[in-house]
Formats: C-alpha cells, sequence, structure tokens
C-alpha cells in the first residue's frame, strides 16, 4: 500500500494503493490534509474499501466544495465502485463512474 | 488482532449450532419425522452464514451458502435424504467448523488449505443443485449474486411495500471492529435493498474528523418477506452502538412521522430521505405533517384511521406482532451465559461459608444458649441449601458428550468397514462440569477401543451367529453419590487367557497365581499393556488404557470392566458427583476424626464379631471388615463401645470398625499436598469447626482392600492426621 502525490503538472494528482480503511484512516487523513490539496485522486489502486475509507472521501469532497476547490475521484477501482453502489453514494461525489460491464 | 466481544459470541454460537447440526444429521437418517431436523439443519446453517455475514467473513458465507442451497432444496423436498448426502454434509460440517475455529484463532482471512480442501465439498454439493443448471454455478459466485441483487429496481411496485430501515451508527462501531457496510452487504441476503440514502450530515470538516470514529446515517428501503425480528437480527451486534428504526411495510404514516421528528437534524432534509427511498410520496408526507400540526392532541394513528388512509384492523395487527416480538424477546433472556470461573469462585466461597459456618455451630454448641443454637441450626439449614443450588449450577447433563459419539461411531464404524449402532440410555443424568469436560477424554478412548477391538467385523459375526450389526450402548445413571457411565459392546468379549498369558511375559504376575476374572481384566489398564494384534490408525499405539485409568482415577473415580467372551464386555466408568463440597460422615477413632463420603455408607451397627475373624454376620452375610485402629496405626486404647459403618460400593459392601459416630458434617474436600499422594485409603481432607484437620477416607480403595485383601492387612503407618 502506497499514496503518491504527483504535482509534476498543473492538476495534483493523489493516488491511493491498496487498502482504504480504518487500518489507514489516520494515516490516509493527514494526506489529505498536505498542502497544497490535491485536486485529483486516483482510486484505481485500491483494492479495499470500508466505512472509514469512505467517510474521508466524503470528508475531502466537503472540505473541497467549501473550499470552492474541485476535488474529482478518478478510475474507482472494483472495491470502491461496489462500495458507491451499495450505498448509493455516487451522486455525492459527482464523478463519472467508470462500470465495469456485466457479466 | 484481538477478538471482540461480538466475534467472540460468533463463534461460541457457530460451534453449538454445528452440534446440533451434527445431532441432526446424525439422526435425520433413522428418524420418522424428518422435516424438523431437516428444518433445524437448515436453521444451523442460515444462521451461521447470517452471522459470518456480519462479520464480513466472506469465505465463510460463501461455503455456507452452498450447503444452505442443498438444504434448501432438501427442506423444500426436491431432495430425498440419502446416507451418501448425510456424509456429505457432516463433512462440510467440519469444514465450516474448521474456518469458524480458523477465525477463533484470530484469522479472518480465508486459508489457502482450507479453502482447497472445501474446493471438492463444494464441487460434490452442486451435483445435488444441478437439476436447476443455472443456479449451480452460483454458490461460488456469491458476490457477484450480491452485486446482482444490487440493481435498482426504479419505479418497481408500490411504495408502501418496502421495509424503511433507518439506521444512524454509534462513533464506536468502527473501533469495535464492526463495519456498517458489512450490516448492509447482509442485509441484501434478506431481500432487495430498493433505495438507499447515506447520510453524512454528522460528518465534521477534515480537519476535526476522527477517522477511526464512524459518521454515517443510512435509510434504507428493503424489498423484504423477511419478518421484522429477522431484520432486526441483522443488527443484533450492534443493537447497543446504533439507533435503528425499523418501520414494516404499509406501516402508519404517523411511524414516519415519528421516525422524522426522532432523528436528530433537519426534519425537512429527513422527509426529502424517504421522499428519494421511495418510502413516502409528496403527498402522504405532506398530509401526515399537516394533520399532525392541526391537532396536536389527537394521535395520528386516528387521524389517519378517521381518513380511512389506514384500517383499524391493520393498526391492531401490528399491535399484535409488536406484542409477539417482545415476549419472545423475553423467552430469550430467560438464561444467561456464566463465566465458568465465576462459578468456581461462587463454590469456593461456598464452602468456605460452611467451614465458618460448622465452627459457629461448635460454639452455639459449647455457649449453651438456646436461641443461638437454634437460629444456628437455621443457618445451617439454609447455608446447606444455598450448597446445593450452587453447586447445582455447576451441574450439566452427560447427553451433549454422549451425543458427540454418534458422529465418532458413525466415521469410525465407517473407516474400519464394520456396522455399528449406538445406543444412548441416562443423558439426562446430571454431574458436575469440570467431570464432564474431563470425561470425555477417556470416553472416547473406551468408546473407540470398543469399536476397534471389541466389535468384530460383519463377517466374523455373521460366523458367530450374531445380527451383523454391532451395537455399543453408553449409558449413564446415579448410584450411591457416584455417577456411573457404561461403555457396552456385544463384541468377542476380553480372552482371559491371553491377558493372563502376556501379563505373565511382561512380569506383572507371576505365573501360578489364581487370579479372579476381575483381577484379570482389569491388567488391561496396566501401562503398556495391549493385546492388539495388529495395530490400526485408531488405537493399539501404545496409548493404552492405561490414560483411561489415569485420568478417571484423577477424577476420584474408579473404572472396572466386565467380559463374557465371544458375548461382549461393559466397562464400568463410577465418578463422583461433584468435586467440591459433599456431605460426610464423621467418625472418632482414639483421637482422629475422619470423614466419611455420606453417599457411600449404608448403615451403621454396634461391633460384632465371629470370634478371631475379620468379619461379622450382618443379617445372615458375610460382612468383611476393616479396623480403622489397626489401618492408620492408631495406638489409642480401643473404647469400651465399638461401632462398624456399612460401605458401599460398585455393589460390594464393607464394614469399617470405629469408636464413636460423630454425625453428618458438610464435607469442604480439600486435597491433600503432593507429599502424600502415595497415601493410600485418604483420599483428601476437611476442616472441622474447631479448627482442627479430618481426613477424608477413600471408600473404593478401604473396601476394595477389604473384600480382595482381607488375610495379610498392613497396617499403614500414620500416627497422625499430617498436618493441613
Amino acid at each position: 500500500m502506497s499514496t503518491e502525490q504527483t504535482s509534476a503538472n498543473k492538476p495534483s494528482v493523489l493516488r491511493i494503493e491498496g487498502e482504504l480503511t480504518i487500518f489507514r484512516a489516520a494515516e490516509l487523513k493527514d494526506v489529505l490534509l498536505c498542502a497544497p490539496a490535491p485536486q485529483e485522486i486516483d482510486l484505481s489502486g485500491v483494492t479495499e474499501m470500508d466505512s472509514a475509507g469512505l467517510q474521508l472521501l466524503m470528508a475531502a469532497k466537503q472540505a473541497a466544495t467549501s473550499d470552492k476547490r474541485t476535488l474529482r475521484l478518478l478510475a474507482h477501482s472494483a472495491a470502491v465502485v461496489e462500495v458507491f453502489e451499495l450505498l448509493n453514494v455516487a451522486a455525492y461525489f459527482n464523478d463519472p463512474l467508470l462500470m465495469e460491464a456485466r457479466k | 488482532m484481538n477478538l471482540d466481544d461480538a466475534l467472540q459470541t460468533f463463534v461460541l454460537e457457530s460451534r453449538e449450532l454445528l452440534e446440533d447440526m451434527e445431532n441432526a444429521l446424525l439422526g435425520v437418517e433413522q428418524a420418522e419425522e424428518k422435516s424438523e431436523l431437516v428444518n433445524a439443519i437448515f436453521r444451523a446453517a442460515h444462521t451461521i452464514k447470517g452471522s459470518s455475514g456480519l462479520f464480513g467473513l466472506d469465505h465463510v458465507v460463501a461455503f455456507t451458502h452452498v450447503v444452505e442451497s442443498v438444504l434448501d432444496r432438501l427442506r423444500s423436498g426436491k431432495l430425498e435424504i440419502n446416507d451418501q448426502l448425510v456424509v456429505l454434509l457432516l463433512s462440510c460440517c467440519d469444514q465450516i467448523r474448521a474456518l469458524v475455529e480458523r477465525i477463533a484463532q484470530g484469522q479472518k482471512e480465508p486459508d489457502e488449505a482450507l479453502q482447497q480442501q472445501g474446493e471438492p465439498l463444494i464441487a460434490q454439493l452442486r451435483n445435488f443443485l444441478a437439476p436447476v443448471g443455472a443456479r449451480a454455478d452460483l454458490p461460488v459466485a456469491v458476490k457477484e449474486q450480491d452485486v446482482a441483487t444490487l440493481e435498482r429496481i426504479q419505479g418497481e411496485g408500490v411504495h408502501s411495500e418496502h421495509w424503511h430501515i433507518s439506521l444512524r451508527f454509534g462513533p464506536d462501531v468502527l473501533k469495535n471492529g464492526l463495519d456498517p457496510l458489512s450490516f448492509i452487504r447482509y442485509l441484501q441476503t434478506l431481500g432487495q435493498i430498493a433505495a438507499i440514502e447515506t447520510l453524512a450530515e454528522t460528518l465534521p470538516p477534515l480537519a476535526q474528523l476522527d477517522p477511526e470514529l464512524c459518521y454515517l446515517g443510512f435509510e434504507i428501503a428493503l424489498k423484504s418477506d423477511a419478518s421484522k425480528t429477522a431484520i432486526e437480527n441483522v443488527f443484533e451486534f450492534v443493537r447497543d452502538e446504533c439507533q435503528l428504526r425499523i418501520l414494516p411495510p404499509h406501516s402508519l404514516i404517523t411511524e414516519y412521522v415519528n421516525l422524522l421528528q426522532q432523528q436528530q437534524g433537519d426534519e425537512r432534509r429527513l422527509g426529502e430521505m424517504l421522499l428519494s427511498c421511495g418510502t413516502l410520496t409528496r403527498q402522504e408526507l405532506d398530509a401526515a405533517l399537516n394533520a399532525q400540526s392541526d391537532s396536536p392532541n389527537k394521535p395520528i394513528g386516528t387521524i389517519l384511521v378517521e381518513q380511512g388512509t389506514v384500517q383499524a384492523a391493520v393498526v391492531e395487527a401490528a399491535l399484535t406482532k409488536q406484542k409477539q416480538v417482545k415476549e419472545t424477546g423475553a423467552a430469550e433472556s430467560r438464561s444467561i451465559r456464566v463465566d465458568a470461573d465465576k462459578l468456581d469462585q461462587l463454590i469456593n466461597l461456598v464452602g468456605e461459608l460452611i467451614i465458618a459456618g460448622a465452627s459457629v455451630n461448635l460454639i452455639a454448641h459449647k455457649a449453651r444458649i438456646v436461641e443461638l443454637q437454634e437460629s444456628t441450626s437455621k443457618l445451617s439449614m439454609l447455608v446447606e441449601e444455598v450448597r446445593d443450588s450452587a453447586l447445582q449450577l455447576r451441574m450439566v447433563k452427560i447427553g451433549a458428550t454422549f451425543g458427540r459419539f454418534q458422529r465418532v461411531v458413525h466415521d469410525v464404524s465407517r473407516e474400519l468397514g464394520k456396522n455399528v449402532a449406538l445406543f444412548i440410555n441416562g443423558e439426562d443424568t446430571e454431574l458436575d462440569k469440570t467431570v464432564v469436560e474431563k470425561i470425555g477424554d477417556p470416553l472416547m478412548h473406551l468408546v473407540r477401543n470398543s469399536l476397534d477391538h471389541g466389535i468384530e467385523s460383519a463377517e466374523l459375526r455373521a460366523q458367530r451367529g450374531k445380527p451383523e450389526q454391532g451395537t455399543l450402548v453408553l449409558n449413564a445413571f446415579h448410584d450411591s453419590g457416584s455417577i456411573v457411565i457404561t461403555v457396552q459392546d456385544d463384541g468377542g468379549g476380553l480372552k482371559r487367557e491371553r491377558i493372563l498369558a502376556k501379563a505373565i511375559e511382561r512380569g506383572l504376575v507371576e505365573s501360578g497365581h489364581h487370579l479372579s476374572d476381575a483381577e484379570v481384566y482389569s491388567l488391561i489398564f496396566e501401562p503398556g499393556f495391549s493385546t492388539a494384534e495388529k495395530i490400526t490408525n485408531l488405537s493399539g499405539r501404545g496409548v493404552g488404557l492405561d490414560v483411561v485409568k489415569r485420568n478417571i482415577t484423577a477424577l476420584r473415580g474408579t473404572v472396572g470392566l466386565s467380559s463374557v467372551e465371544g458375548e461382549g464386555t461393559t466397562v464400568t466408568v463410577r465418578l463422583p458427583l461433584t468435586l467440591a463440597i459433599i456431605d460426610g460422615f464423621l467418625v472418632e477413632v482414639g483421637k482422629s476424626v475422619f470423614a466419611i463420603p455420606l453417599d457411600m455408607i449404608e448403615e451403621c451397627i454396634a461391633y460384632t464379631a465371629e470370634p478371631g475373624h475379620n468379619y461379622t454376620n450382618l443379617r445372615g452375610q458375610v460382612l468383611p471388615f476393616i479396623r480403622v485402629r489397626e489401618l492408620f496405626g492408631i495406638k489409642a486404647p480401643p473404647s469400651r463401645s465399638e461401632n462398624i459403618v456399612v460401605l458401599k460400593h460398585a455393589g460390594q459392601k464393607a464394614g469399617l470398625v470405629v469408636d464413636k459416630l460423630l454425625g453428618e458434617f458438610q464435607t469442604v474436600i480439600k486435597p491433600l499436598g503432593e507429599m502424600f499422594n502415595q497415601v493410600k485409603c485418604i483420599s483428601g481432607s476437611t476442616i472441622l469447626g474447631s479448627g482442627d484437620v479430618a481426613l477424608i477416607l477413600d471408600v473404593p480403595s478401604i473396601v476394595n482392600r477389604c473384600v480382595n485383601d482381607t488375610r495379610n492387612t498392613n497396617p499403614l503407618s500414620l500416627e497422625h492426621p499430617p498436618p493441613h
């Protein structure tokens, strides 16, 4: 699991890898709070997500909205999509969700 | 990772359920009324699956789901139960148990080896599911199925057909290892989530967010045929930590209004939530809210009934249902789980209470105050009752222990290619929990021994003119203060000559020495004694019956054996009912006081003896006796009047010559130190009211000594009782 911040070009992208769960919630919160705040979060590497992880993303989104920044979630992994679907929170983030074709 | 309490409960309950399941499986073939047992099996699997779902133990759910599907077909009569299926389901039962045990060890993730072990089972199970083609490939893909149920059913059905569940999780849920997500996932097994809204109103700004607290709430519309209790049970493990409101389909609008008012936060916002969940229509919401504010004193239920929105009967039905739910709740709480340590502590305290009580009694007696004596005797009575009920708490039925052997006999006889039926008698016989726990292994050994060496193969049985099916009988009953457990088989019996030959070969007995049958048979309990001609993987590996004997002796019990060659063997295990407190009878010899377990005393008679012999005539029967004075080498001069206490053990009687009978005494058994392990005829000590120590006589060994060894009694050197 790792998080890396690529701020080479204009939009700073935070890439989260591995678990997005309570076990890493505290660590991830600090990363999210780091200045400059990321404009995009790449979720393609997330293998597992639980309520704590979801809360974090929601709070990050909230923070961005209140600061009149944009925060986009990108490339949701299957684990993320599953949770978003289950809890119907896609609208909260208002990002395009790329869905895999159903079998 | 530490097991949290709830998971612990899950493991405990799963173990119990698996046990039930196994018992039902073993009984189902013979049972005439199968449907009840099949239901029991199904329920067990279903409950385990459900609880595993709660903990996000997906691998357990995946496996149990397949089992459950097969059971469901069985239950609906689409499948017929047969031997093959029972064996398969038993293996599944073991697999689930293995999975659960793994979790008990703290490993929540699936285990590779176990997964592989489970796969052939799943494949076999699927054969039973096969007829419904499409369903067959479902089981392994539980996750996919879950995803499938997630598809929103846009605009389907009437709104009020859904259950509405309003959930607010407490902040500590996550810390306790429970993930709200898993509850919602599990909810899907009960039905379809028609709509869900996630509430994050209480979510603080990112900087103030404690990432380990839970801030989420959910409004869920569930389409399901499940009962309210079933839905509530989904949240059983977080019930204390979440606000849960469940509104059944067709609920009164007033219920929704109450819901809106009770939840914190903006009422309108919540109202919108209900709307977006499709639970209420805009009109319904507005109408109810308006009506409420128009006539605040009038219950809304009444308003709605007046308006004709709801029928009065519906209200009544809802009330009855609620009442039923409450009543079942009450029945459930009638028994409680108590930590065994707490019980032990209680017993210890009662023991101390008895000792203290005895000393008070003594003082009252000496003080010669009648009122004091009266009240102390009343106190003693109460203490006695407290003792009995405290001990009763530890008593458990032996049935559960016996029940385990159904499976053992089933499996072992299959393995050996023998056909054996197990019969169980006296499963309601109660005995101390500690004893029950410790008797399991010795019994297992005896049962396996009977199966392996006792009962012959079917061909041999046919040759000998016996029914092809061998029988093994486990029996338990109470007999003079002890519990007797017998393991009886109708097998080949013991070959007296071979045992004797072997014993002589090993130097255990001298040749030419005459031994009774019982003595010969008891030789097989000697260390390293095995007459098995061939070693099977069940028994005969050198760990012999001596271990059984040692374990039983450690419980202050005895083991005996009787056998008729060609007809069968009966092993009799005698155990004391309890290990802590007994009713004792005090006797005095010289200045020493001894306690004898009251249950083992038949009667007391005045001393008489056939001149020159160590026996007396008890109503025409010979009663051998032992003089305690000689047994322990007590040098005090004999008193003028002596008494004989008639002891009874294992069907044999013996007398004990003592000076004085002091009467009944509640005896708290204190074990002797290791130093006195070798002392014969003494099983422990107790403390008298005066603070003196009295030794407890070991009746079984005294009776044996008396009956077998009257000729040359060596006095045990015991001048004074050893200090406690």
